[in-house]
């Protein structure tokens, strides 16, 4: 019964694998062999290649952006829709909604609620007599405007967050009110403990997540007229410039190194997170 | 006490008010006439509403036919995930089968790989088996058990069940392939739903696999057809965001719909399975 799995594995994920490490260390265009040219791939990236460390940049200061702040209103949402209020089935489908909405749309929803003067944002801005940003046309703004946007996407991460509160300990929380502690104690105290594995594991999902980020910055990048990586450069996220160089341009030798130095990256951050874990992370088992 | 509510729910009603504004925002631009869209001010209920946006949206750049492909694709992809996952995640969950555990591990790991890594061999394999511009390379892998999460969440809902059921089967004669598919799927309704309708959004959902392996126009699933509409629909007044809008609104509606029928096994299934 789990043969078809075993294939699959074999097929799609550990021979390409394999393949694709080999092929970083070679000059290949698909169409002719591949021509072995040792760590060429890696010093032309970190050494040479003028985009590479300008989409590493972006790609960081997207995940440090983004990747706090959503999950910031994931929980805040998440404790909204845990509170004994009327219709709460309705509202967490509702809050849920905009999750339904797939990261291509999302970017060009929001390219056009971004538009510098007929964007929803700059109008609502203008409304209060502030001159916004000209958002998609900006260098300075457009990555800025991806973050806010990625904030909208908190649906994913709240559902966990919610199923976390949930399991919860009521009594201990009930305990420490009738203790006398206030509502910024017991959470301090009682939930955000029982809450820490949670935060965790969405922390580090959230990360690998803005790591690999490509739909909404490409479908971002086309719908304000700006190009793939646009304006200037300023959205070139990792995943989006190892795209180009692959199936545009057909350094498929590069692009595998490009893909492996990401898998590194994605590696040492999640083997950090992990030990740091254990500085906050609250672990039932252990305590 | 009862302040307390009220102020909970207001904060609940403005919350989901700045929530739903971007997609109340979408839906209203999709029904304006172009030339309203550059009058500024935040008119929210369109005054000269022009549904007509969506025939000419669907018309103009053939949406209909990315409809039918997308559709096409997400289907093949939702049976093909099912047909795989639901006998491996058995396995997993009830079979001491030998290295069986080891697989699972692999499974696993593959959930934090970037595809980027395997993108290129896979690319070269279906190019190689003449399969570009053909949805094999998109529907394929589905068929063979790589949709690691579904078999997972599977997995954790099959070791829930009652190993005395599946026992009393088994000493009436039934075989582990009958045990499976008459008594273990329908007690696990939830999880399959879910593992559905995942695997139908991830296909829905998907720029990345259409991009890379489809070239020709007619071929195109809705993502792609979106992006190239926006790309390429601007004129000299600018991009027709009203048709853009409602080609967008066209694009999520049967995700939408979908997990509006499925909500409640969507949500048994996610809390069932001990997902923290």
């Amino acid at each position: 019964m789990i043969a078809p799995a075993t294939l699959g594995l074999l097929l799609f994920t550990l021979g390409p694998m394999l393949i694709s490490l080999y092929l970083s260390f070679t000059d290949y265009d698909v169409v002719s062999k591949p021509n072995f040219v040792g760590l060429a791939n890696y010093h032309y990236l970190l050494m040479a290649d003028p985009s590479f460390w300008v989409s590493v940049k972006v790609t960081a200061m997207y995940a440090v952006g983004s990747v706090p702040l959503g999950l910031f209103a994931a929980l805040m949402v998440a404790m909204l829709l845990n509170l004994d209020i009327p219709f709460k089935g309705a509202f967490r489908t509702l809050y849920y909604l905009p999750t339904l909405l797939p990261a291509t749309v999302s970017g060009v929803l929001w390219a056009w609620i971004f538009q510098p003067t007929d964007g929803l944002l700059n109008r609502m801005l203008a409304q209060v007599g502030v001159t916004g940003p000209s958002w998609t046309q900006s260098p300075s703004w457009a990555l800025p405007a991806l973050v806010i946007m990625s904030i909208w996407s908190y649906g994913g991460s709240m559902v966990i967050f919610l199923a976390g509160l949930q399991e919860s300990p009521k009594a201990l929380n009930e305990a420490a009110a009738l203790d006398g502690a206030n509502a910024w104690h017991r959470f301090r105290i009682v939930t955000w403990p029982a809450l820490t594995p949670v935060v965790f594991f969405n922390l580090i999902m959230g990360l690998i997540g803005a790591m690999k980020a490509f739909d909404q910055a490409f479908s971002f990048g086309q719908s304000n007229g700006a190009g793939i990586g646009g304006p200037a450069r300023a959205t070139l996220f990792y995943v989006l410039n190892l795209y180009t160089k692959a199936f545009e341009h057909f350094h498929m030798g590069l692009a595998s190194a490009m893909a492996w130095i990401l898998f590194a990256i994605i590696g040492l951050i999640t083997f950090l997170n992990f030990r740091l874990s254990k500085r906050w992370v609250y672990d039932e088992a252990a305590s | 006490m009862r302040s307390k509510y009220i102020v909970a729910l207001v904060i609940t009603l403005v919350g989901l008010v700045v929530c739903l504004t971007p997609l109340v925002w979408m839906v209203s631009t999709s029904l304006k006439p172009f030339d309203d869209l550059l009058k500024g001010g935040l008119e929210i209920v369109p005054s000269r509403p022009r549904p007509a946006n969506y025939s000419e949206a669907l018309s103009n750049f053939d949406f209909l036919r990315s409809f039918w492909n997308s559709s096409l694709v997400a289907i093949l992809t939702v049976l093909g995930t099912l047909a795989s996952s639901i006998p491996a995640a058995y396995a997993f969950a009830r079979l001491k089968a030998r290295g069986a555990s080891l697989v699972f591990t692999g499974l696993l790991a593959t959930m934090m790989l970037p595809g980027q890594i395997t993108i290129i061999p896979v690319f070269k394999l279906f190019a190689s088996l003449g399969m570009i511009d053909t949805y094999a390379p998109l529907v394929l892998p589905a068929w063979l058990g790589t949709n690691a999460f579904g078999i997972f969440l599977l997995r954790q809902f099959f070791k829930t069940l009652p190993e005395e059921t599946m026992e009393a089967a088994r000493l009436d004669g039934a075989h582990e392939g009958l045990i499976l598919w008459k008594i273990a799927v329908p007690l696990a309704k939830p999880a399959v739903v879910t593992v559905a309708v995942f695997a139908f959004l991830g296909s829905w959902n998907d720029l990345w696999g259409p991009l890379v392996y489809l070239h020709r126009q007619e071929l195109m699933t809705l993502p792609v057809a979106l992006v190239d509409f926006v790309g390429g629909a601007a004129t000299v007044q600018g991009t027709p965001w009203n048709l853009v809008m409602a080609a967008a609104v066209v694009t999520v509606l049967p995700s939408i719909i979908i997990f509006a029928l499925c909500q409640k096994s969507f949500v048994a299934g996610i809390a069932n399975t001990g997902m923290k």
